[in-house]
């Protein structure tokens, strides 16, 4: 079985995103940029599939700008195959990329297609969930374990309540959550080695999808502040604030 | 418009997740619901008191018992045919069955809004919630999730719903319910507690994170909330974990203890009304968000508290 893992390039977690002051963005100049934190999950997944013996080759695929070639080869460091870069510099939504993915799907024919549940940027929550409705395949979304047997795949996941687990027939769509796994870092050795693995470059056209944006945006704006309130000496100060709030 | 609203439910009574959606889908139009379940026809009649509610589409078939997005998408499809807006909320539920609907209708879903601009513009939050975008969609229908503790609930009673039975197609065969371990506790909803207690880190192991939290939480009849930080430490399980990888919270009180207030963590819960923090380092971030703040140690300071209450 082959899996495909979709990786994205985004902000790095711990840089604190800054709006632009003429409201258009958030300024991406000069950050340090990284593979988007979930889809670490999602290839560390793939590569523990493999390794157990469940998955024969992983291939990464991005959607973005050419520096997206990093992020691939990120994923190649930890174990990933080969790498597809859907070259764009255009801002590619959700539907769009789901829309390129079923065109590789097709082409490649994937048993798993794991992908981070969302981006850390534009937060949609939404890739894996339009890629399976696209593909007609089932999702488990949000894992926290991962578990195929024979032609099915055993999903649990991370729900409101607790958790649930559902069970897909192969092929599927999964998407991750935090506790699935730890991602391993690359090695050294490794990253040196995924400098030779297969990285195809493509573009939307090549897929003959049309990726024009259907949301426009109008404007980015620092969401409202908070302001720092006031310290109280000791406990009792704070038992008579609760008693204020009607609390206690 | 006509909009259709996911209403989420266990079968047996109306979440309140769906209140906030209805408030959201009221201001572009007119509020279809759609019940779909299994032995679920309390939840219809429920449904249809909701205030400002007309039509609630009521599909009962054992397919949607546990709401699988693939039974469950085709059936919205079918009835998008004469709604132009889906809205669900941006609960597990919604964010795993919205995006299926979109893909089907070639719509770019609209995530997590938190306000609504105009009949086609909407504000949602980015970057975990340091940044807010305003969108345009272009498409012509919309299919949107809503955040809860943006939108004020809609009255649970006082409307005068009809109740209509659909069916659709039933199930897709592609995949099936296992079983669900749902935390089962005494204490308030996380989602819609009135006053939450969160734990973070410092709490070192669930053991004391048990044994200083939840007498706290008890005594004030809070639900028991926890930072990331605690949850991939292992303290609690993650159902308990607020923030923008968790649940987005916004209760009246938000009592923060040993948590230092990563931009994660605060996306989550900045929109209490009110904000305490217990922390002994006085430079930790809740702090700048906090309306009331102790600086102090926590294993003193939280059973003094409890004791005093």
């Amino acid at each position: 079985m082959k899996i495909i893992v979709p990786v994205k390039r985004v902000i790095d977690y711990n840089v604190k995103p800054r709006v632009k002051a003429d409201g258009t963005g958030v300024d991406l100049a000069n950050v340090k940029m990284s593979m988007n934190p979930f889809d670490e999950i999602a290839v560390e997944e793939a590569i523990r599939l493999k390794e157990a013996g469940k998955a024969e080759e992983i291939i990464a695929v991005s959607v973005g700008p050419a520096k997206a070639q990093e992020t691939l080869r990120t994923a190649l460091a930890m174990g990933a195959d080969r790498a597809i870069l859907i070259e764009t510099d255009a801002e590619v939504e959700p539907l769009a990329v789901a829309k390129i993915l079923k065109a590789i799907v097709a082409e490649e024919n994937p048993g798993l297609v794991i992908l981070g549940k969302q981006a850390i940027d534009d937060d949609s929550n939404q890739t894996g969930q339009m890629l399976a409705a696209l593909t007609g395949r089932p999702q488990g979304t949000f894992a926290s374990k991962v578990d195929v047997a024979g032609d099915s795949v055993s999903v649990t996941r991370e729900v409101d309540g607790g958790l649930e687990t559902v069970k897909l027939s192969l092929p599927a769509i999964v998407t991750t959550d935090l506790r699935l796994n730890e991602p391993r870092y690359a090695s050294l050795p490794n990253i040196m080695k995924a400098k030779k693995k297969q990285l195809d470059v493509k573009s939307p056209a090549d897929y003959g999808v049309d990726i024009a944006p259907r949301l426009k945006t109008l404007k980015v704006s620092e969401p409202p502040v908070r302001s720092a309130g006031i310290k109280v000496a000791d406990v009792d100060g704070l038992v008579a604030k609760l008693k204020e709030l009607g609390v206690a | 418009m006509k909009t259709l609203v996911w209403v989420e439910h266990d079968n047996a009574s109306v979440k309140d997740a769906t209140l906030s959606a209805v408030t959201a889908a009221a201001k572009l139009g007119e509020v279809h619901l759609l019940v779909a379940g299994s032995g679920a026809r309390a939840v219809a009649d429920a449904a249809a008191q909701i205030a400002g509610v007309g039509k609630v589409h009521f599909a009962d078939d054992a397919a949607y018992e546990h709401a699988l997005a693939e039974n469950i998408a085709p059936l919205i499809v079918d009835l998008m045919g004469h709604h132009d807006a889906f809205i669900a909320p941006a609960t597990t539920t919604g964010k795993n069955v919205a995006p299926r609907v979109a893909a089907l209708l070639d719509v770019a879903q609209i995530s997590d809004i938190l306000s609504v601009e105009g009949e086609k513009t909407f504000t949602r939050p980015i970057y975990a919630g340091n940044a807010i975008a305003t969108v345009e969609s272009s498409d012509a229908k919309l299919v949107i999730t809503v955040r809860g503790t943006a939108f004020a609930k809609a009255e649970a009673t006082g409307g005068s719903g009809v109740v209509e039975d659909v069916t659709g197609a039933g199930d897709a065969g592609l995949s099936s319910f296992v079983g669900a371990e749902i935390a089962k506790s005494e204490r308030p909803e996380l989602t819609s507690a009135k006053i939450i207690v969160s734990g973070g880190r410092a709490l070192k192991d669930s053991e004391t994170f048990e044994a200083t939290i939840m007498p706290l939480a008890d005594k004030l009849g809070a639900a028991v909330g926890a930072s990331r930080a605690a949850v991939d430490a292992g303290y609690v399980p993650n159902d308990y974990q607020v923030g923008q990888t968790g649940k987005i919270v916004a209760p009246e009180v938000y009592i923060a203890v040993g948590i230092s207030g990563a931009i994660q963590h605060l996306a989550g819960m900045k929109d209490s009304k009110t904000i305490i923090a217990i922390n002994k380092d006085e430079d930790a971030p809740i702090f700048q968000v906090a309306d009331v703040g102790l600086v102090a140690d926590l294993f003193t300071a939280v059973p003094e508290l409890t004791g005093k209450l």
